[in-house]
């Protein structure tokens, strides 16, 4: 069961993560993109990080993608048309990143031959009471840090996107 | 019992993904698909910050992931904020048409 | 019995049910605000018009469905899909009653219960954005795109005093499963007043369910902050360009919406299915006394009645009613559906509060909204988020 949930969700994000590179009007990518992060909020479940998950959504697919698609919409942009690209390039690269990936892969399964497999409810302490606790105590400065980095993204954006005062 | 899925797949797909990631971002015009291919690569790299967390049983992984999530968001917040500038002044989302400061 | 028949089995009767209450709620909305202008609402098909929702589920089945050829095909089609999808996803994790044994198993009333619940509701309530933005844009059309933006935008501002105001009464329960924070609004202060979030100590939630309250009517797009989709201003909004069954979906996730958001503030605030007082005090008896009134009202107009046709169809509804409440006095059923009763009773009363305001209050114009949401409801949220906390850690 936690293999095929498995398949089935890395399959949907690896199609959609094609999508986003492959598509050429980026209305559509942003659309692949929210398939990715909400596929990925299914493997975090699996791997047992609850508040993660629902921060995964919460935060990147109902926020952060929102407002990709806004600025898409806002600038009415169109779909890419293509110029001089090189052959040459596809040629080597695609076979090339194939055997990246599967070097990669195979130095990764060497890499932790005893490795735990990943049992769905094996992992209990990702609820948000754990990563709360963890957050407040052991982590508590670069938590601060972090609230000020939000503080002054929030004033960059407040001040680039305004109406220019004449 | 049923058989869990081996740590290595999780891995396996985080870098399929990193990878996919690196090829938008190097090769898409668009400034906005370059973008999502940053946030691309960034969900890659919380996948696999979760998958070691649950391999050595803490939870540092998920804070890790935590702050990477919320510098992503910041970071598109403030990007998409430069994007609309430039678009303000140059009318044009194609990367290769805002080099005025080459050369 | 197997987990997955049982689950299989309450999500068919909770969508049966949620698919109903929908279409009635509809007729619900028209009647109440029919009699608040004075005038009567629907009254010819069917005795008080109750077939009326089943005349307009024909009606839009078999108008033509358009599919105009300027549109994004994908987003168009795929837009109210994704609406009603997400409008009826966050009812898996309200519980609406206690545990009940029947079939020789227990299970709970409620179809998931999540650890992190809340966070589940928020998720998918934030993910709902985007059937209305999509829809906006797929549309290709100027006033769909100003609607759809203008909506998602007054969605998300909102859903920041949404989430401020729903930290708040977490603080006091101290967990984010929704079952569990049912279970902590249990027991009487003083013997008489439930333990219900608004009440509770250290810091009784009363502001924070009014910024719920208000953030839940910009959420769904309700009157006053439903300028996104008012007629005289952008045509009909972000569903300009759907007919018949797309557009009987935003309808649909629309109502559903209403209905999830009165749900969780149910949940949230009045204690979920806890009677208000005690069944040693006689709570049990309130619903078969609402019914046996509810009939004998029905039974007296039924005498003397006012059209020719109602010397039929009152006895009946009387008869009807003192069926349930002869239902509700069944000692081994009580345990079931008292407590339904008092979450259908709650969140009916705030379903209620929905479509008097609607009735009642003009709309706001769109900068007064945002103004509103950013400069007067984030600003309080986050003040009565830190004087909860404050009580909190100084209380306990």
């Amino acid at each position: 069961m936690d293999v095929i949930l498995f398949l089935i969700f890395a399959a949907i994000a690896v199609v959609c993560g094609i999508n986003v590179v492959v598509q050429s009007h980026p209305i559509s990518s942003a659309i692949s993109l929210i398939g990715v992060m909400g596929s990925l909020a299914v493997l975090y479940l699996l791997l047992g990080a609850e508040f993660l998950a629902a921060a995964q959504v919460i935060v990147y697919a109902g926020a952060v993608m929102v407002l990709f698609v806004f600025v898409i919409m806002l600038l009415n942009a169109g779909a890419e048309t293509r110029k001089g690209r090189s052959w040459m390039a596809q040629l080597l690269g695609l076979p090339l990143v194939f055997a990246f990936l599967g070097l990669m892969a195979y130095f990764v399964q060497h890499l932790f031959p005893g490795a735990p497999e990943v049992h769905f409810g094996a992992f209990r302490h990702g609820t948000a009471l754990d990563v709360g606790r963890a957050l407040f105590t052991q982590y508590l400065l670069p938590f601060e840090v972090v609230s000020v980095l939000i503080l002054i993204a929030i004033l960059g954006a407040v001040v680039l996107a305004r109406k220019e005062l004449e | 019992m049923a058989t869990g899925v081996p740590i290595s797949w999780y891995l396996i797909l985080s870098a399929v993904l990193f990878a996919l990631g690196v090829a938008g971002f190097l090769l898409r015009r668009n400034v906005i698909t370059v973008f999502m291919s940053i946030e691309l690569m960034l969900n890659a790299v919380n996948l696999s910050f979760i998958t070691f967390s649950y391999q050595l049983k803490q939870v540092n992984g998920h804070i890790f992931s935590f702050f990477v999530m919320v510098v992503a968001a910041a970071e598109a917040a403030v990007g998409l904020a430069i994007i609309l500038t430039v678009f303000k002044n140059r009318s044009t989302l194609n990367i290769d048409d805002v080099s005025s400061m080459k050369n | 019995m197997n987990f997955f028949l049982l689950s299989l089995i309450k999500a068919v009767v909770v969508a049966f049910v949620l698919l109903t209450t929908l279409a009635y709620l509809q007729w619900v909305e028209r009647k109440v605000i029919a009699h608040i202008q004075v005038r009567l609402g629907p009254s010819r098909v069917g005795p008080h018009g109750l077939l009326q929702p089943l005349a307009d589920v024909i009606k839009l089945i078999t108008k033509e469905d358009l599919l105009p050829p300027y549109v994004n095909k994908f987003l168009y089609l795929a837009a109210p899909f994704f609406a009603v999808t997400m409008a009826l996803l966050s009812i898996s994790v309200i519980p609406f009653g206690a545990e009940i044994h029947v079939f020789g198993t227990s299970t709970w009333m409620q179809l998931a219960d999540l650890n992190f619940g809340i966070l589940f509701v928020l998720a998918i309530s934030s993910m709902g954005v985007y059937g209305i933005a999509l829809a906006g844009w797929a549309s290709n059309n100027k006033y769909s795109l100003l609607g759809g933006l203008r909506s998602s935008a007054q969605m998300i501002s909102y859903e920041l005093p949404l989430s401020m105001a729903v930290a708040a009464p977490l603080l006091l329960a101290n967990t984010l499963s929704l079952r569990q924070l049912v279970e902590r609004q249990s027991g009487y202060i003083l013997g008489f007043i439930p333990r219900w979030s608004i009440f509770q100590g250290p810091m009784p939630q009363i502001f924070s369910f009014i910024i719920f309250m208000i953030a839940a009517f910009a959420e769904t797009n309700r009157v006053p902050f439903d300028l996104p989709e008012a007629e005289n201003e952008l045509v009909a909004g972000f569903h300009t360009e759907y007919s018949s069954m797309k557009f009987a979906a935003f309808f649909m996730a629309e109502y559903a919406n209403m209905i999830t958001v009165c749900s969780i503030t149910t949940t949230l605030f009045l204690g979920g299915w806890l009677p208000p007082w005690p069944a040693s005090a006689g709570s049990n008896f309130v619903a078969p006394l609402i019914f046996v009134v509810a009939g004998a009202i029905a039974l007296y107009h039924g005498l003397n009645p006012a059209r020719r046709r109602d010397r039929l169809t009152l006895p009946v509804v009387a008869v009807v009613f003192f069926v349930v409440a002869a239902l509700f006095l069944i000692p081994f059923l009580q345990g079931a559906l008292m407590p339904l009763f008092w979450f259908a009773a709650k969140t009916g009363s705030l379903l209620f509060l929905f479509i008097w305001i609607r009735g009642t209050l003009p709309r706001f114009r769109y900068d007064q909204l945002m103004a509103f949401a950013w400069k007067f409801m984030f600003p309080v949220a986050v003040l009565n988020l830190l004087v909860t906390g404050l009580l909190v850690a100084v209380f306990s």
